[in-house]
């Protein structure tokens, strides 16, 4: 009787595991597809992409091309933008990642009135979406003459990182064991010496979840660069958004460009997984 | 993404005992300290939040106090309202798909050695910016099967269910014994006898839509008792008619062609033309019309307007999904993980099938987990602008318009910022529940 039973459901699991197995398959070709399509868009000449889908060149071969690639690294346009998404990812990022840990290491351990009820204030800011700010942010940047500016779009990623970064940083250093910090002061480390030689690199893991989330959360943007960055400031999202209205008429730039600007998150999302997936979780689940 | 995450902490901070501060730091470099972060934030989140608040009470010029007029658009506005309705299906839908296909997925790699790749290969959008999504999903939705993978993959299911017509846009060429029956069939301007040998020649369609089968057209011979005839393509490209209404040496047969023989108005006999473009009636078609169902000339089936009207929203929403169904599965894998094995054994040991074990315990197990994934993708889905304005195409925007597309265009293209304020606030009213629970978690947890 038990051999039977275990027979018939070491049988049913076999064939349910197939049909898991095809099914994942399945599931893992509909998201592969739209990226390759992408790509293989990309490896085209507009005259090809205009007759035919792309999965032509999987007869014909002959068809790939680096010709777009090629024209639009000679589009100013393009390159310069690409240096404008870099120019404004690493300073939100660093600024971030120092501004937040600075202020999380205050929540975490020093003494001062109302304390908590600072750190709840800022956790209440967690959810505040973009779109409240963008009127008033606009107007204020007009003002001060950096509407349009490279400097503008920084800022305003770095008022919208910090939430969660000061929220991460200041959880993740209150686990600091107390006797370490103590030690160190013992010896007679300053205030400033004690957040960099002893916090920071014990903090490493979360910064650079934090980093990391804050680098891509940046690079990708396109909302905020689309409102507060110009014509001379804009990053490669803004620049490939112009040409899209024209999308037909335009795939010889969308397709590479579109591609280029996801080689470096991509590239850092592979290198950097464990962190990243960490920072989604320090983000979401409990 | 940063800021529109749910809440709560990686686990709550092992808070020491006492937490006074690493024997004695003043109070001025715990100001310094803070002063960056509390500085940036107060100008660029706090000031705008209360500015925004007070500006939604202003009319469009900012001059003049509008009383709550700028929150009665958003209910009046048609524009608005249409937003209004989508964020709704946004809402509803987006989250609660993502969740759930996320949990499946989160299940089922556990079964296979090769999870985690497939986790990367769903994660990895995630990664990418919404932007680049956007032109990725316009490609796949391009309305044209031979160019779109989604319509090519939906018209090739489609064929391989109903049969395609084979003659799309042939109509009677000159000097026709066909016209016009109305609905797109033709049919013989005069009836026919037993013995006669029937034309009925077309033009109109093209070379490369042409049945593979077709061979050159052969004129029927006479039979008696019957009625023989031919249709084919009274054209050949390069060549043009050659006998107008003869079957010349280069013209194609309609292969597969259906005839209908009709005598007052009902069916009697019908007839499929062979590869050579002849066919043959029995006698009873005696002194009936012969007909070409219209069945013969509807266009093949170009798949559906993914991007049209009535299907931009759902269309929108699957690129979204594909994106954010990876971040539900890494988060509710991670929860997997915590579940108790014993628990399931024992489950299994009592003899659940895999779907009641599934059901009954791993899903109530999982519950937490579910809802905060549920309520991170529905803040992140309220906010939807990129994905909208992207993929979206100019003579559809209106129909797939959302609350933050409609803010942007009503503060930075329409001129209008009473309103557009009045929508921000609006957005901000919707996700004060979830901030207060944020805090009043955090607060049980601080408090020393």
């Amino acid at each position: 009787m038990k051999a039977k039973q275990s027979l018939g459901s070491r049988l049913a699991e076999g064939v349910s595991g197939g049909l898991v197995r095809v099914f994942l398959i399945v599931v893992g070709l509909f998201w592969l597809v739209p990226t390759i399509g992408l790509l293989l868009a990309s490896l085209r000449s507009p005259e090809d992409i205009a007759a035919s889908g792309w999965w032509k060149v999987f007869t014909e071969p002959s068809q790939i091309t680096f010709d777009s690639y090629s024209k639009l690294l000679e589009n100013e346009d393009i390159t310069s933008s690409l240096v404008n998404t870099v120019w404004i990812t690493v300073p939100a990022t660093l600024l971030v990642v120092i501004v937040g840990s600075l202020a999380g290491y205050a929540f975490a351990w020093m003494e001062f009135p109302g304390r908590d009820w600072w750190f709840l204030g800022v956790v209440g800011l967690l959810v505040v979406p973009v779109q409240v700010a963008l009127i008033p942010i606009a107007e204020l940047f007009g003002e001060i003459g950096i509407f349009g500016t490279v400097i503008g779009v920084v800022l305003f990623h770095v008022g919208f990182g910090l939430p969660f970064a000061v929220f991460l940083l200041r959880n993740f250093f209150a686990e600091i064991p107390r006797e370490l910090l103590e030690a160190a002061r013992l010896d007679g480390a300053g205030e400033l010496r004690l957040f960099f030689r002893v916090v920071m690199p014990l903090g490493a893991p979360a910064i650079a979840s934090l980093g990391i989330f804050q680098f891509l959360w940046v690079w990708n943007d396109m909302l905020v660069a689309l409102i507060f960055s110009d014509s001379g400031s804009q990053p490669i999202t803004v620049a490939l958004q112009t040409q899209v209205r024209q999308f037909g008429n335009n795939i010889d730039v969308l397709a590479p460009g579109a591609f280029i600007s996801m080689v470096v998150p991509l590239a850092v999302f592979f290198a950097f997984q464990r962190q990243f997936v960490s920072g989604v979780m320090a983000g979401a689940v409990k | 993404m940063t800021s529109a995450t749910a809440a709560g902490g990686v686990k709550p901070p092992a808070v020491p005992k006492s937490r006074k501060s690493v024997t004695g730091t003043r109070r001025t470099v715990a100001a310094l300290f803070l002063l960056p972060a509390l500085v940036l934030l107060g100008a660029l989140v706090v000031y705008p939040i209360g500015y925004s608040v007070v500006r939604s009470f202003y009319d469009q010029s900012g001059d003049g106090f509008a009383g709550i007029d700028n929150y009665k658009a958003l209910f009046t506005d048609e524009g608005i309202r249409t937003a209004l309705k989508n964020n709704i299906i946004w809402v509803v839908f987006a989250p609660t798909v993502a969740t759930v296909l996320g949990l499946i997925f989160a299940v089922l790699t556990e079964r296979v050695r090769w999870g985690t790749a497939f986790k990367l290969v769903v994660f990895m959008p995630m990664a990418i910016s919404m932007l680049a999504a956007g032109i990725i999903f316009r490609l796949v939705y391009d309305q044209d099967p031979d160019k779109g993978v989604a319509n090519a993959v939906w018209v090739g299911v489609h064929d391989t269910f109903t049969q395609a017509s084979a003659f799309p846009k042939a109509h009677p060429g000159r000097e026709s014994p066909l016209e016009p029956a109305g609905g797109g069939a033709f049919i013989t301007k005069s009836p026919v006898r037993t013995g006669e040998t029937v034309s009925l020649p077309l033009v109109g369609v093209a070379p490369d839509l042409m049945p593979d089968d077709a061979k050159p057209a052969v004129a029927a011979k006479p039979e008696p008792d019957k009625i023989t005839g031919t249709t084919w393509q009274d054209f050949t490209r390069g060549q043009g008619v050659g006998t107008l209404n003869r079957v010349d040496s280069s013209e194609l047969g309609y292969a597969g062609m259906r005839i209908e023989a009709v005598k007052d108005g009902r069916v009697v006999a019908s007839a499929t033309a062979a590869d050579d473009g002849t066919f043959t009636l029995p006698a009873s078609a005696d002194g009936a019309q012969l007909r070409l169902p219209d069945s013969n000339f509807k266009e093949p089936y170009a798949g559906l307007d993914w991007l049209g009207p009535s299907l931009v929203t759902p269309a929108i929403i699957g690129a979204y999904i594909w994106m954010w169904a990876g971040f539900a599965m890494v988060l509710i894998a991670a929860g997997l993980a915590g579940v108790p094995r014993e628990l399931l054994e024992a489950a299994r040991v009592d003899g659940a099938s895999e779907w009641q074990v599934f059901r009954r315990v791993t899903v109530p197990l999982l519950a937490p987990v579910l809802a905060v994934v549920t309520v991170t993708l529905m803040i992140n889905v309220l906010k939807i602008f990129d994905l909208v304005f992207i993929i979206a195409p100019g003579s559809a925007q209106d129909d797939a318009n959302v609350l933050a597309l409609e803010l942007y265009r009503k503060g930075f293209s329409e001129d209008q910022p009473g309103i557009a304020s009045a929508i921000s606030v609006f957005l901000l009213l919707l996700v004060i529940p979830v901030m207060w629970f944020n805090v009043r978690r955090l607060r049980r947890e601080v408090r020393r």
